[in-house]
């Protein structure tokens, strides 16, 4: 499985949540959701991680280890990025705001 | 080979949309990328399912390489673009893919479909027709493509360039952040190996670095350019993206892809492996 899983908002099957830390939220600008945004992860030293691409509602997904994470969205309408501090296993909601 | 050979940029292709004889290709990692919208006139290529042996883990074979590009109506002397999403690693592995089978004239769009949607460029869903051509390949050109003996015997003797991330290369993740962790029986690195992930060559809307920047790059993390180089990742894409900045960019002479990778490389019985920052 090398192809790029498709980003909504529902963990796919599979995805232990008690092991696997993972990293969901929608971008948006002035509320609404930027689709087809890149979205990108970059670690605690501002290093890229990871880029997955917005799904029409908005949606990213990311599977990250426990540390600092910067989660930093590029789009026709501008960019923006949110911080998200991973302590373990769970779910991490955050939106990002973009403009 | 120089950047001006090989890499072109999204305003030349833009000119360049309804040349003769050129013929843009985006192979996406995210296959339906393409029926959403692409660069007008573009066929696509699909590196799973086109690409790659249906049976074996191996690439298409001669024959069955010059069967797909006959099929797709490209002729020995096109140039062909090629591009794609996630900053054009797949883009990249055609690239070296078709540089394996001897085409001439290959170029790849520098940003990729990244930087062509950020522009607000023109994009169509209107699938070309291009007549059937006869397509002819030359054999493989392993000078560029390693295997995993050769990865082995690069431990402590070639430069080994691990492009993952840096989470993958020390072992605590088996794939990169946005996919689910599968694949190799083993986390870590080859012993040796520098890890530069491949995202240190690009820029932020997929571009290339400058030749001046990778240079200063690959002389900060240790990259001796006067013993040969293999790169690799997790399934030989992303190093194909390393590839491409080393050999077409910069013009060094030896540099290999080793296509196997980690998802080859961490499940071998018995070959060593290496966890941590490699730093030590």
């Amino acid at each position: 499985m090398c192809g790029a899983p498709e980003q909504t908002a529902e963990i796919p099957a599979g995805v232990d949540l008690t092991k696997e830390s993972v990293l969901v939220g929608k971008v948006t600008n002035g509320g609404s959701p930027v689709g087809g945004a890149y979205v990108r992860l970059l670690d605690g030293t501002g290093e890229f991680t990871a880029e997955v691409v917005s799904s029409a509602t908005g949606d990213y997904r990311f599977f990250a280890a426990p540390g600092s994470w910067t989660v930093r969205a590029l789009s026709r309408s501008g960019n923006g990025q949110a911080d998200v501090a991973v302590q373990g296993p769970g779910l991490y909601t955050t939106e990002v705001p973009v403009g | 080979m120089s950047r001006q050979d090989a890499l072109v940029t999204a305003d030349w292709a833009e000119e360049n949309l309804d040349a003769p004889g050129v013929v843009f290709v985006e192979v996406d990692e995210d296959t339906s990328a393409y029926d959403g919208g692409h660069i007008p006139g573009a066929v696509r290529i699909d590196w799973k399912t086109e690409l790659q042996d249906q049976v074996r883990r191996d690439f298409v074979d001669k024959a069955g390489f010059e069967k797909l590009l006959s099929a797709k109506g490209i002729s020995n002397d096109d140039t062909v673009v090629l591009y794609g999403g996630n900053n054009n690693w797949f883009a990249a592995y055609a690239y070296w893919y078709f540089k394996l089978y001897g085409h001439t004239d290959v170029k790849l769009l520098d940003g990729g479909r990244k930087k062509w949607e950020l522009d607000g460029r023109k994009l169509d869903t209107a699938v070309p027709e291009r007549p059937q051509t006869t397509y002819s390949a030359q054999e493989q050109d392993l000078s560029i493509r390693a295997f995993r003996d050769e990865a082995v015997d690069a431990i402590g003797t070639k430069n080994l360039v691990d492009v993952r991330s840096p989470d993958e290369f020390s072992g605590k993740l088996l794939a990169p952040a946005h996919l689910p962790q599968e694949q190799a029986q083993r986390g870590g690195h080859i012993p040796s190996a520098l890890n530069v992930p491949w995202s240190k060559a690009a820029n932020e809307d997929g571009t290339f670095k400058s030749d001046d920047e990778l240079r200063a790059l690959y002389a900060e993390q240790g990259l001796d350019s006067s013993r040969p180089t293999i790169a690799y990742c997790r399934i030989g894409e992303r190093s194909s993206h390393t590839w491409f900045a080393l050999h077409e960019l910069l013009g060094e002479s030896d540099v290999k892809n080793y296509d196997g990778s980690w998802t080859e490389y961490g499940s071998l019985v018995g070959v060593p492996v290496e966890t941590g920052d490699g730093k030590s």
